[in-house]
């Protein structure tokens, strides 16, 4: 318990508190709650129920035809026809019923209902149903159209994920962030560490002012580099007889974005680390070059870890490099961009939508909370430091 | 697809050869280039005294370049563009500058992103730090924060798709599926589309990044709760400060520096924000952004990297005292070492 806990320890807001959070809780998780459910269930439920209904099953009016009038029997004075509104499917209820479209539920299961002409109608709950007449039904008569209300008990699926995975080009879009994301992340750390390693731990003239750069430049927004960098990809790209919008090419630009913050975190771990260590390694004739890869590097894999999740779920999540760099077709497009394309093209589909959307924040959720704890310290190291 | 897959995993295993190799390699020829042999002892001395001097280099090389060539000079660069026209070959002076004066959508994109400045990084932070002081009272509180903390693994995209469906409309008698407008409707309210109600959509945009940032302002802000003495907290219970007081007179201003941090970083975000306007609207409805309408001009017919660059340069010169803050922060921590 910390200090600001023990205080409230003894307070008679405790409950207040619980519940506050519990709201709180609550809100922050709906949203994301939603779109997992959703994706999960029956395209045609998603568009008459809301997600929410999805746990409870839902109840769906459905229109059925009875038996034909060969089926008839003759039972006393009246006639017959017998069967079940839902052959055939298990799980389901009938909950209530009606001869009318206007009133689709206006007889309880169960209840005898007068259909008028001497008809009477049962349906039970479990689908049996009786209908019955003073006089026989003549052959030529059309089965008879009726209404039932249905109930269906709650129903998940994974064919929305079938569908988007192989025909929605998002399997393909994962396959592509992957292949921007994993060099996007292992380079910078590298070049990164060399450099703040430089700006901890040797003597050279300038190292304030780089420092001071570095820290300038983290808040340097990304659209002030788009339209200069097209330009000189362009160059590049027709000095070298390639295309402008390349894998190096964006791994290169996501390696520079993450620059700053990488040495800056870094540097605050790196030159935090035991001054003892490290010139006892360079008395005993150690290269800098071997202090950083023998020594800085292995005590430093907390603070490399952090950046490179950082660094992970920037890049996975990221649009406008990948739109700017990379390019919108087919064989480049990264899961966001995929993602933004079907929201313009499958507005309404949400059985889509959600699947694809799920998609592309379970990697980085998986990240996310197995290294959750990496990631905080990563956090703090950066920001909460001398504030 | 498998191909891809392991054609992505050799470029990986290349490119962090490739990056080890420089490290390993230009040291190496810097040892060999200048030896440091027992034979000649004044030579040894130069020689390891020029080592020391080149080294540092050889390890900020690669970071320097990827800096200079990504950030510095497209700063300069972009600014250079500001005062050539569309094409970025004719020099029109300030002509760009007065378009974007004159501009209605500019005008608009302005206002906007002052909404979204004056809102976003309060409500993350004020969020926050009421969550972190709650969660730190309560045994499961680790909990609530993880899930609290959640968003902030999910893209911008991502996140909009899931609002989206929240505030999904349905219109005629249709069963309304989106979330709001179910619960608009069941306190006996009207359904509407609420990302396309002027004004106020732009706070239904906002509510996004609220719900993305607020666990990044309230991990940060919780830890510097945690810094505050415990004595100060107990002298003022024993002093009868309510919980209310001990909030707004100890807690608020001890971690006054930490606060300012978050805010600082959050409006930073803000200005950058570019994919929530684009997935939810994409600038329709009145709520354009400047960060939106630059990407919208740097494409609009063929492009026009004048105007583009003007937006750039604006939304630069916004985060520009933020930057020298920032650095002058950074230069009192050093000192104070």
């Amino acid at each position: 318990m910390t200090a600001v806990g023990s205080y409230f320890k003894i307070g008679p807001a405790r409950l207040f508190v619980h519940l506050a959070v519990l709201l709180i809780v609550i809100i922050w998780l709906i949203p994301t709650l939603g779109i997992f459910v959703s994706a999960l269930r029956d395209k045609d439920q998603i568009v008459v129920s809301g997600w929410w209904t999805a746990f409870v099953g839902s109840t769906q009016t459905v229109a059925v035809r009875l038996g034909t009038p060969d089926q008839q029997r003759q039972e006393g004075a009246n006639y017959v026809i017998s069967g079940n509104v839902l052959e055939g499917q298990t799980g389901r209820s009938v909950k209530a019923f009606g001869n009318r479209v206007q009133q689709p539920a206006a007889f309880d299961a169960g209840m005898t209902a007068d259909l008028g002409d001497g008809e009477t109608l049962q349906i039970n709950s479990d689908g049996s149903y009786r209908y019955m007449k003073n006089t026989a039904f003549s052959p030529d008569e059309r089965p008879r159209r009726i209404y039932v209300s249905v109930s269906a008990p709650p129903e998940f699926t994974l064919q929305n994920y079938n569908t988007v995975l192989t025909g929605e080009g998002i399997g393909q879009s994962f396959i592509n962030s992957l292949t921007v994301t994993i060099p996007a992340t292992i380079i910078p750390i590298l070049i990164a560490a060399f450099a703040a390693y430089a700006l901890s731990w040797m003597e050279f003239p300038g190292r304030a002012l780089l420092i001071a750069l570095v820290v300038g430049l983290i808040v340097v927004p990304l659209q002030m580099s788009l339209i200069p960098l097209l330009r000189l990809y362009n160059e590049v790209g027709n000095m070298l007889g390639q295309p402008s919008k390349t894998y190096p090419g964006i791994w290169l630009a996501h390696t520079a974005f993450g620059m700053p913050l990488a040495i800056f975190l870094l540097r605050a771990y790196i030159a935090g680390l035991p001054k003892e260590i490290i010139e006892s390694a360079r008395v005993d004739g150690a290269s800098d070059f071997e202090i950083f890869t023998r020594i800085v590097l292995p005590l430093s894999f907390p603070a490399l870890a952090s950046f490179a999740i950082f660094q992970f779920l920037w890049v996975w999540n990221d649009l406008l490099v990948a739109m700017v760099f990379l390019g919108t077709d087919k064989d480049h497009l990264v899961l966001t961009g995929s993602l933004n394309a079907l929201l313009g093209s499958r507005g309404g589909n949400w059985e889509i939508l959600t699947a694809s959307a799920f998609v592309t924040i379970v990697v980085p959720l998986l990240v996310f909370f197995g290294l959750q704890r990496y990631l905080v310290r990563g956090l703090l190291a950066g920001s909460v430091k001398g504030g | 697809m498998l191909s891809q897959i392991v054609s992505a995993l050799v470029v990986v295993f290349v490119a962090v050869v490739a990056c080890s190799a420089y490290f390993y390699f230009s040291n190496k020829i810097l040892d060999l280039a200048l030896p440091v042999s027992d034979g000649d002892v004044r030579a040894a001395s130069r020689n390891l005294n020029r080592r020391a001097v080149i080294r540092p280099w050889l390890f900020l090389g690669p970071a320097l370049f990827l800096l200079f060539v990504y950030l510095v000079y497209p700063v300069v660069a972009t600014f250079i563009l500001s005062f050539y026209d569309r094409t970025g070959l004719q020099f029109v002076g300030i002509a760009n500058y007065k378009w974007a004066i004159g501009d209605r959508e500019f005008r608009q994109s302005i206002f906007n992103n002052i909404l979204w400045l004056a809102v976003v990084p309060a409500a993350c932070t004020f969020f926050g730090l009421v969550i972190a002081v709650m969660t730190d009272r309560i045994w499961w509180g680790n909990i609530a924060k993880s899930i609290v903390f959640m968003p902030m693994a999910i893209s911008f995209v991502g996140a909009s798709v899931i609002w989206k469906f929240i505030y999904e409309y349905r219109g005629g008698n249709d069963v309304q599926i989106g979330l709001l407008n179910a619960i608009v409707q069941l306190f006996g309210g009207t359904p509407e589309v609420w990302i396309s109600v002027p004004f106020w959509n732009n706070f239904f945009l906002m509510i996004i990044l609220i719900w993305i940032q607020t666990g990044f302002a309230m991990v940060i802000l919780s830890a510097a709760l945690r810094g505050i003495p415990e004595e100060t907290i107990e002298a003022a219970v024993i002093d009868g400060a309510n919980g209310w007081q001990i909030f707004w007179r100890i807690m608020v201003p001890q971690v006054w520096g930490t606060i300012a941090v978050v805010w600082t970083t959050i409006t930073i975000l803000v200005l950058k924000v570019f994919d929530i306007v684009l997935t939810m609207t994409n600038g329709q409805w009145q709520t354009m952004v400047l960060a939106n309408l630059m990407f919208d001009w740097m494409f609009r017919g063929g492009g026009d990297s004048g105007r583009s660059a003007v937006i750039a340069i604006i939304i630069m010169l916004a985060v520009t005292p933020i930057m020298i803050w920032n650095v002058r922060r950074a230069n009192r921590e050093l000192k104070g070492h």
